[in-house]
């Protein structure tokens, strides 16, 4: 389906199918229209549309002064961002991958994450870092990485995944609308992910900083976001078989991070296990299993386990599945949540 | 089998390649071969006298704001100063040049830029006395924050031009930056983004010969700074940064240039940081007395000096007036900065965010506990 024929159908208010990639599209498009002060910027972004084609038919239909090719220069994209930010625009920036964000680190980390705290307030910077990440596409060396952890513990920026079509709209609209910068995280294996989805009915998207349920369950919680979603409600069916039922909450930002939900239904269950592919040292694992222990210790069964991606620098892809955690993975930690005591 | 075995060799033309031309023709870009120089040149009859005087204060006035920042340091009222002794013209000039409308990106040795061009000196030292890391409304001032990680704040200075250019609006921001900052990948990034958006931005770059200890031989191998402007495809423009009436000009045009939508234009200012990198530094470390005595015959302020007595429009009473000026406001900075500024803890928590996130507002009222507690003891302790 192509956007044109995807818009069209979105026009007459019909709910098809549509992809995660298209809704970020149309996230875009409607901010843009809405608001001339929103600017797109980044590597093949115009004429391409983007490598992931998410800006798709952007520069044609608002020019190429608001969804503009930039040289190849990270550093240079954020930083110029910086600069049309303070000058009261609200840039949309596209770090082609994960892994070529990092020459932009200083820009995020020294500038745009602080701006607001060092002028006092006075000049808070509304920039949009979309960033296609992680692994499960089969991608070479540097095109798979995993970087939340370092965006999270860098205090001022707001990190956002979309794990569903219909948050990938809902939260890139909330993230552009923000104030503040907002690192948002686009689980590449789900960009071509399809739901049924009307951008003319959009649900209802909470403020930046819920956590949602995604799936009920009164036997042990699966704390997750972006692409392992998916991962944990497969592992979530196949868990009844074996007589877990499996509430499955899913974060939709480190930060803010939702403690209120999160310790809501660890209480209820008893039981907890954080699942992501970043590697798990240092991981957002070890960050939400300390939150959870402080706030949940004597409604707790068993440790908070971790499943996340190995200590390790992320693997070809012909070994990249070893490397993710599967259902099994999140199966076998399920199975270590002591439930001796149970029986 | 060789090609002249192949079938149909005979008329085979090899197909000449497409015609390469120069995106751009590098000669105009080229920075003159010596510093362009006005005072003690023929050119210096033609200056405007009254701008000639109104930087001769200008630089007085600099100069001792030099001096008591520096002192402030000795006091403890300032955590840190990198002073722009010997730097002053580039300085001066630089805040002269723009409209109310512009914007001026300092880097730290920069604060006297944005005191000449009418920040309050407090609220330009509030950085360095450690009590805020910027103490005035950027916006208001049209002054970015005074920048400590080298040349970041270039790429600020041509994304807020061509925001401005974007929006119809005629404002140029004039970026400062020093020697050893043009090493950095951000200096690059952002002459490159300039030069393709054609951004309205002027680069000056203050060459004072050292990056803290190291000499500018070991930063680059370029020709001269000014000669990087030619690989982005802009004008370099090199200049006696220690003559502030060929500096004001050099930057004036390059104002107007981009003004009127030339775009960018890198100007390597020549000069010489007179004191160490910061009150904390030892500079006899790595150059000697002679160098630096040689530069102070090359003293910005002598230079003007020099310069307008020898025409009449300076004599010993009106420097005495200039003086008294300078006096005054050293006098008025020591005053306020020995006034201990007053600082809310709670103000840690304020600005992070739009919106106070959960663990914010919980670490908040740990150090509001913390603070009561506090005042709880002292106010015991003084009952005792």
């Amino acid at each position: 389906m192509t956007t044109a024929a995807a818009t069209a159908g979105e026009r007459a208010g019909a709910v098809r199918p549509a992809t995660m990639a298209q809704a970020l599209g149309r996230a875009l498009r409607d901010a843009m229209a809405e608001d001339p002060t929103v600017h797109v910027l980044g590597e093949d972004v115009g004429t391409l549309g983007g490598v992931f084609r998410v800006t798709d038919g952007l520069a044609k239909e608002f020019g190429d002064d608001r969804c503009t090719d930039t040289p190849l220069a990270e550093a240079g994209i954020l930083g110029a961002a910086v600069g049309m930010a303070m000058y009261g625009l609200r840039p949309v920036v596209e770090m082609q991958f994960d892994a070529f964000a990092y020459p932009a680190f200083e820009q995020l980390v020294s500038h745009a994450a602080k701006m607001r705290n060092r002028t006092r307030g006075a000049m808070p910077l509304p920039i949009t870092v979309r960033v296609p990440y992680g692994g499960g596409i089969g991608g070479v060396e540097h095109h798979s990485d995993s970087s939340e952890a370092y965006y999270m513990a860098t205090p001022g920026l707001h990190v956002v995944m979309p794990a569903t079509v219909e948050d990938a709209y809902g939260l890139l609209r909330q993230s552009i609308a923000s104030d503040d910068p907002v690192v948002f995280l686009e689980p590449k294996r789900l960009y071509w992910s399809k739901a049924a989805w009307s951008a003319e009915a959009p649900a209802p998207v909470e403020p930046i900083g819920r956590a949602v349920v995604r799936r009920p369950g009164r036997s042990a919680t699966l704390i997750t976001y972006g692409p392992s979603l998916p991962v944990c409600m497969e592992a979530a069916e196949a868990a009844i078989s074996e007589g877990w039922d499996l509430e499955v909450v899913d974060l939709r930002s480190l930060v803010p991070f939702d403690d209120e939900t999160v310790a809501a239904s660890v209480r209820r269950t008893g039981r907890a296990v954080v699942v992501h592919e970043s590697s798990g040292f240092g991981g957002p694992g070890g960050e939400i299993a300390a939150r959870v222990t402080e706030r949940c210790f004597h409604h707790l069964e068993a440790p908070v386990l971790r499943v996340a991606g190995f200590d390790i620098p992320y693997p070809p892809p012909m070994q990249e599945r070893h490397h993710l955690p599967g259902v099994d993975r999140v199966l076998d930690a399920v199975a270590r949540l002591q439930w001796e005591a149970e029986s | 089998m060789t090609v002249q075995e192949l079938p149909g060799a005979a008329a085979y033309r090899p197909t000449p390649p497409p015609a390469w031309k120069p995106l751009t023709d590098p000669a105009p870009l080229l920075p003159d071969p010596e510093p362009y120089r006005v005072l003690g040149t023929d050119a210096a009859a033609h200056a405007d006298p009254e701008l000639l005087l109104r930087l001769y204060g200008e630089l007085v006035r600099g100069r001792r704001y030099n001096t008591q920042a520096t002192a402030l340091t000795r006091q403890g009222r300032l955590a840190v100063y990198p002073s722009s002794t010997g730097q002053e013209a580039c300085e001066v000039a630089a805040a002269l040049v723009l409209e109310e409308r512009d914007w001026l990106f300092p880097s730290y040795r920069d604060t006297l830029a944005a005191v000449a061009r009418g920040l309050d000196p407090v609220d330009a030292l509030t950085l360095l006395r450690g009590d805020r890391h910027t103490g005035y409304d950027p916006r208001e001032h049209r002054i970015a924050p005074l920048c400590t990680p080298l040349a970041t704040q270039l790429p600020h200075a041509v994304g807020l031009a061509h925001a401005a250019r974007l929006k119809g609006d005629d404002v140029v921001a004039l970026a400062m930056v020093g020697d050893g900052g043009t090493s950095e990948g951000d200096f690059h990034e952002a002459l490159n983004f300039a030069a393709v958006w054609r951004a309205p931005v002027v680069f000056l770059v203050q060459n004072n010969g050292f990056a803290i200890s190291v000499p500018l031989a070991k930063q680059t191998a370029a020709p001269s700074l000014a000669h990087k402007a030619v690989g982005y495809g802009m004008p370099g423009r090199l200049v006696d940064g220690n003559d502030a009436v060929a500096v004001h000009q050099v930057l004036g045009e390059a104002v107007a240039r981009a003004r009127r939508g030339g775009g960018p234009t890198l100007v390597e200012a020549v000069t010489y940081r007179m004191e160490a990198h910061t009150n904390a530094d030892d500079a006899t470390r790595y150059r000697g007395d002679s160098e630096v005595e040689a530069w102070r015959q090359h003293d910005p302020i002598l230079l003007l000096e020099r310069d307008l007595t020898g025409r009449g429009l300076l004599d010993e009473e009106r420097i005495g007036t200039v003086r008294e000026a300078a006096e005054r406001m050293a006098a008025g900075l020591r005053e306020q900065m020995n006034a201990d500024p007053v600082l809310d803890p709670m103000d840690l928590f304020t600005h992070v965010y739009e919106q106070q996130t959960g663990q914010l507002r919980e670490q908040a009222a740990r150090l509001r506990d913390e603070l009561e507690a506090e005042h709880d003891e002292s106010g015991a302790e003084e009952r005792r």
